[in-house]
């Protein structure tokens, strides 16, 4: 790592994604003196309060006032740190969100959010405390990076990534219980890259979070019927990774997105955004909350609800395997 | 120390200067905030003639004091103090709203040297001086933050959230001054959300209040002294000051929140600004 940083792989069965963020933060801490952290409230939660253990005099927790909390880290990133924050998506994107955009973003501060209970991870709260809007919101602020990560080991390779990144990165993940996608971290994560998780020509399916893990599982049980799946994990939405799209479009010419967020919005609008740019047709269809306020429940029920998991891919991939789509050689006289 | 009769003098003729400048740069800007703009004067010039630790030469120098105008609209009355500083060519002033100028009504710390934060929406600043005041401390490092607070602008539960975490995190080198003009855009602050009794409000949330005169320099030295003294906790200086002030047809007049001005109107705002001070 260009950081310097000595990197433990962690016991990730029993880690949540947010716990070896917490991790990585406090280690982070040590090689890097200007890195403070910052939350509200939810320094258990969020898993931040495992750096201010271990550095109390660079850990602010706020208070239940989310304005203050990215103001404040606004204050020290001017002062010449590198703030950290966390608390929930909902409050990162939406109770704070100018302070976000107007105090970080427009004055390109080196701030880092990680922001947890993204989606629908926080099934059982309820949409008070779920977020399907964040990516909307924090892509359409400008210097923003956009990240989603699929497991705990890329959340542990982004937030190692975001340290060297000059300027603002947002950085979503769940609540905590996601199933690990990666053995390990030694997957070459590079931000703005998207990884191909499967190899495939019929259909690509794009996915963020821990829908990646289910498009595997998806492509893998496809294979057996002799469907060929292309997984791309795209963790990150801005910049989205145009190369991937293109080549998706070019090699498949069907791409299916999957996100715990509304279809308005976040990866599947990007993918859509920037196939439409790219001239050449494409049939899409976006996973994700159709535009609505989810239900109550445990998270793996509303991912089998909302059609987000295995079943739900596969589903999906069936129904447009089942399309007709013109093919058509020269494209050339499509642009 | 009590500020001299000498250096009430340079600071009068600076507020003078300043008057001007700020009503000139709204001709050129086809409109500017004249009311708030003119209400803060003193208080700026006061902190950039006199008090601040800066050095227009290198506006990034780490170890200056700090000003965030979380009233960022009095960005037409902040600039000419920039400007006649040196951190910019003052000549630039006559771009102020053009289109593609560095200059808009709300300044860009990305544009225009020597702001030390981009604020316009209000209830931002404090909590960013809150911060600034924090890396300080944990830098080790004497340099102070200055606030400059719409009162209007306490109606935003922003102010409060970051007023308890200044007082809870004891954050002595920060101190808050609120340009108390009485007037928000749509009427008197009373009126439409009182804010009343303001002094005690703060004292409340833990804060070192002072209440003066925003037009007297006397008054302000005397406050920013007993502020520099004050350990332990943040000092908030209640300025009592007048919208529009130098300005006889703007003063007290919400009407001149914003508004435009023709060179009639400029000839009799300076020939206004010139008798406040003795000079016409």
């Amino acid at each position: 790592m260009s950081t310097g940083l000595t990197y433990h792989t962690y016991d990730t069965d029993h880690m949540t994604p947010a716990e070896i963020y917490g991790h990585v933060l406090a280690e982070l801490g040590e090689e890097r003196e200007d890195i403070v952290g910052l939350t509200a409230d939810l320094a258990k939660s969020t898993k931040i309060g495992k750096f201010g253990n271990k550095f109390p005099e660079r850990f602010f927790n706020v208070g239940i006032a989310e304005q203050n909390l990215f103001g404040m880290a606004a204050g020290l990133a001017l002062a010449g740190f590198t703030p950290f924050v966390s608390t929930f998506a909902v409050f990162a994107s939406l109770r704070a969100g100018e302070q976000v955009r107007t105090d970080i973003c427009y004055m390109k501060l080196n701030c880092k959010i990680i922001a947890t209970h993204s989606g629908i991870s926080f099934g059982q709260a309820g949409s008070t405390h779920h977020c399907n809007e964040d990516l909307g919101v924090m892509r359409t602020f400008p210097n923003m990076t956009v990240i989603a990560p699929a497991d705990g080991y890329e959340t542990a390779n982004a937030v190692i990534a975001s340290l060297d990144r000059p300027g603002p990165v947002y950085i979503r993940i769940g609540r905590g219980f996601e199933q690990t996608v990666y053995e390990s971290a030694d997957y070459g994560f590079e931000i703005g890259k998207a990884v191909t998780m499967h190899e495939g020509s019929d259909i690509t399916v794009m996915a963020i979070g821990p829908c990646v893990l289910h498009a595997l599982e998806a492509a893998k049980r496809l294979k057996e019927q002799d469907i060929s799946v292309r997984v791309l994990n795209m963790h990150t939405i801005k910049p989205i990774d145009k190369e991937a799209v293109f080549a998706a479009v070019n090699d498949t010419r069907k791409i299916i997105t999957v996100e715990p967020h509304n279809i308005y919005g976040g990866l599947g609008t990007a993918v859509a955004e920037t196939i439409t740019e790219g001239g050449k047709s494409c049939a899409l269809k976006r996973l994700g909350l159709q535009d609505e306020f989810a239900i109550v429940g445990y998270t793996d029920d509303l991912y089998s609800y909302y059609k987000l998991d295995d079943n739900g891919i596969m589903e999906a991939v069936s129904d447009m395997l089942g399309l007709e789509v013109e093919e058509d050689e020269d494209w050339e006289d499509e642009i | 120390m009590p500020l001299t009769e000498q250096e009430i003098a340079f600071l009068k003729e600076k507020a003078w200067l300043i008057r001007r400048n700020t009503v000139k740069t709204m001709l050129w800007a086809g409109g500017g905030h004249a009311g708030g703009g003119l209400s803060q004067t003193d208080i700026l010039v006061a902190l950039y003639y006199h008090y601040l630790k800066i050095d227009p030469k290198n506006p990034d120098w780490e170890d200056r004091d700090r000003v965030i105008l979380s009233k960022g609209h009095g960005g037409i009355g902040f600039a000419p103090i920039l400007g006649d500083l040196g951190y910019f060519d003052e000549e630039m002033l006559k771009e102020f709203n053009h289109t593609g100028s560095p200059f808009g009504m709300h300044l860009d710390m990305r544009q225009v040297p020597g702001v030390d934060a981009s604020t316009g929406s209000l209830g931002h600043g404090l909590p960013i001086a809150v911060g600034m005041a924090l890396g300080a401390r944990l830098k080790k490092k004497s340099w102070r933050v200055y606030c400059i607070i719409g009162d209007g602008e306490c109606h935003e539960g922003s102010i409060w959230e970051a007023a308890m975490s200044a007082a809870h995190y004891k954050v002595d080198n920060l101190t808050a001054f609120i340009d108390r003009n009485k007037h928000c855009i749509d009427g008197p602050t009373e009126n439409i959300m009182s804010l009343e009794p303001l002094k005690e409000k703060w004292i409340s949330f833990g804060w070192h209040a002072l209440e003066i005169d925003g037009h007297d320099f006397a008054e302000i030295g005397n406050a920013i002294e007993e502020a520099l003294q004050t350990s332990g906790r943040p000092t908030v200086i209640i300025a009592h000051t007048i919208k529009g002030k130098g300005v006889d047809y703007m003063e007290d007049d919400p009407a001149w929140h914003y508004g435009g001005i023709d060179s009639d109107g400029l000839e009799k705002a300076l020939e206004s600004i010139d008798r406040m001070y003795g000079k016409a």
